[in-house]
């Protein structure tokens, strides 16, 4: 437990630098930086989002061309069954459609949440790293975790009430 | 404060000399609040009793949308007719209505999506309750297009669902782009809503001492548990749907404008129309959050998160696109002139003249001699007169609706089919009832939820800096 985002980037990096890859942080809000601290890869959202918005742009075209140029064919002012002219502003609308289904999944999904069943969350002090102050979790399915040196590593490193947590 | 530093120490020259002035920023929470306090504050607006204020609100609200729930119920039992349209004008109060309401949203999405692509932090403490605005005025917008159907058990037709007759709908209408611009609109607005409070929730969760509050709460925020790798998705997901919801929403009063623009009408069948309503939509959705803010940090005490500079900022957003929308006006009537239409010649001078003259003038009035005020520091640092010039904004942008859709309609091309429109007592309640619909929501809102982004707030404090960290205390 740290008790300001200054402290916890710190001791982020040297935890980083001890060569753990099961780890976290858990703070109040975004820390400015802590992903380069951590070493965290830049997220993989934009990539699904791109993703929905093609599908959204493409369905809408396909929609209306299927509905106005092939299953129903209404003559109306002497317009053309298709063109991708009018039907753009329906496909624009679906293209954001998608793309914010698919960002909101996608977030969901690389983040494995929901999930309500958590060690982190049986923690009695959670409260805490929702409200004002800054933790660095370490599991112990990490290759390099030991219990004294792990323990001693994160105390070095200034962090207060180092507790184990049950799985 | 650190990069003043470290440009001085790179370019000694001048700046030795000249030493660079140094110019204080106006904190974005005020008295140097801890992270707790912010937590404290906010969530002990969701966590206390119910004030005795509240209910009294919430059972005027609730009467006032009776009026709305009656209007409909007589509306559908006995026909479209209870409204006062006839030919020529079928497009009277109910889009009126829709209009007004769906542009007073706007302002919601440009401070969530618009000012977070600019960097912008002060919207952090209104973000989230202009946002809730959105979504409820949306609500109360979707109401009119849908009964003004007529036969709104028939509404479902608006959308493409497959059906026994094989009759699919007309893509080359403006109005069923609409359909998919509402629908759409209001559904990214929920969206956005709810995935930036999803670590509030956390918070209320983990605050919460009552079981069934730990169960809504913890249903709620999905299991967030404030990691800083879940962090980092979630800021990229959160700047990718403000960069899609900026797009949406310029794009939403665009094709609202389309209804009009698209269509032959003298005084509608102009290209001015998709900046114009765009303009005049966020113009109006800043006066409705100027008239719910102001009250709520009234009532809650909230001077330390909303502060002076606040204020300032969004009478300074409502007087820019107040002489947008003058502007506009004034360009109308230019281009009516220089582009030499008889027809439209006229439409605007029975605009300006006509039998719906007072109409206008209220309009001129209120949207664009109003928003001026706003010029003068005396003017925005007077809290109630901020609050009084934002409710004519509203009804300002209500009578802009108004004007249009009635003085095209009634006087058109034939005098011989000219008419006036008069609204019946249904459609007064009705609209009325809107704003208990709005009110009712927003009160809910405000007892239940994280009505300020707490860990945004957070973010934006100065001990939220990690290169500051000790350096401030």
């Amino acid at each position: 437990m740290f008790e300001t985002p200054a402290d916890v980037m710190r001791a982020a990096e040297k935890v980083r630098e001890a060569g753990y890859k099961f780890w976290d942080v858990h703070s109040p809000f975004p820390i400015h930086g802590i992903d380069r601290a951590m070493g965290t890869k830049r997220s993989k959202v934009p990539r699904i989002s791109l993703a929905g918005g093609i599908t959204g742009f493409c369905t809408g075209m396909a929609m209306i061309w299927y509905t106005d140029a092939f299953a129903y064919r209404l003559t109306v002012g002497g317009k053309p069954f298709f063109s991708p002219l009018f039907a753009f502003p329906v496909s624009y609308e679906l293209t954001i459609l998608f793309t914010a289904f698919a960002t909101i999944i996608g977030m969901f999904i690389l983040n494995g949440l929901p999930m309500h069943y958590h060690p982190v969350l049986k923690y009695p002090d959670i409260d805490r790293a929702t409200n004002d102050l800054f933790y660095i979790v370490i599991e112990s399915r990490d290759p390099k975790f030991n219990p004294q040196a792990t323990r001693a590593l994160l105390a070095d490193l200034g962090g207060q009430a180092i507790t184990e947590l049950e799985e | 404060m650190a990069h003043v530093e470290e440009t001085s120490a790179e370019t000694p020259a001048v700046l030795a000399e000249v030493a660079p002035a140094h110019l204080p920023r106006a904190p974005m929470v005020a008295n140097n609040r801890s992270f707790a306090w912010i937590s404290d504050k906010i969530c002990g607006i969701a966590e206390e009793k119910t004030p005795v204020w509240w209910w009294w609100c919430f059972a005027v609200a609730c009467f006032v949308a009776s009026f709305t729930v009656f209007g409909i119920t007589y509306e559908v039992s006995t026909g479209i007719g209870v409204w006062g349209h006839r030919s020529p004008i079928n497009w009277g109060w109910p889009i009126v209505n829709f209009v007004f309401w769906i542009g007073i949203g706007h302002a919601g999405t440009l401070i969530s999506a618009i000012l977070c692509l600019l960097r912008q932090k002060w919207r952090t403490s209104i973000n989230r309750s202009a946002e809730a605005m959105t979504i409820f005025a949306v609500v109360c917008a979707g109401i009119f297009p849908v009964f003004h159907v007529g036969r709104v058990w028939n509404a479902w037709f608006l959308f493409p669902i497959p059906n026994s007759n094989m009759i699919w709908q007309n893509f080359r209408s403006p109005l069923e782009w609409d359909v998919f611009a509402v629908s759409t609109y209001g559904t990214v607005s929920v969206l956005f809503w709810y995935v930036g409070m999803i670590p509030d929730l956390a918070t209320l969760r983990d605050r919460a001492v009552i079981k069934w509050r730990q169960i809504f709460y913890g249903v709620l925020a999905m299991g967030w548990r404030n990691s800083s790798r879940h962090w980092s998705n979630y800021e990229m997901a959160y700047l990718i749907l403000a960069g899609i919801a900026t797009p949406l929403v310029l794009s939403v009063h665009t094709i609202v404008s389309f209804d009009f623009a698209v269509s032959l009408i003298p005084g509608w069948h102009t290209t001015i129309f998709p900046p114009y309503f765009v303009a005049g939509a966020i113009f109006s959705g800043f006066g409705m959050v100027l008239t719910l803010i102001l009250p709520l940090r009234a009532v809650y005490k909230l001077d330390d998160l909303v502060t002076q500079y606040h204020i300032d900022c969004m009478c300074k957003i409502t007087l820019a696109t107040g002489s947008m929308v003058g502007y506009a006006y004034a360009m109308e009537f230019f281009i009516a002139w220089y582009g030499a239409n008889p027809n439209e010649g006229f439409t605007f001078i029975n605009r300006a003249f006509g039998p719906y003259a007072w109409a206008y003038w209220i309009m001129i009035s209120c949207n664009v001699i109003t928003p001026q005020l706003f010029w003068f520091k005396k003017v925005r640092q007077n809290i109630p007169l901020v609050w009084i010039l934002s409710i004519f904004v509203n009804v300002g942008m209500w009578f802009e609706r108004f004007v249009i859709i009635c003085t095209s309609l009634t006087r058109d091309f034939l005098p011989s089919s000219w008419g006036y429109l008069s609204p019946t007592i249904t459609d007064v309640f009705t609209f009325f009832g809107t704003f208990g619909v709005f009110s009712t929501l927003f009160l809910l809102f405000i007892r239940f939820l994280p009505i300020m982004a707490i860990a945004e707030l957070k973010a934006v404090t100065p001990q939220a800096d990690p290169h500051a960290g000790h350096d401030q205390h």
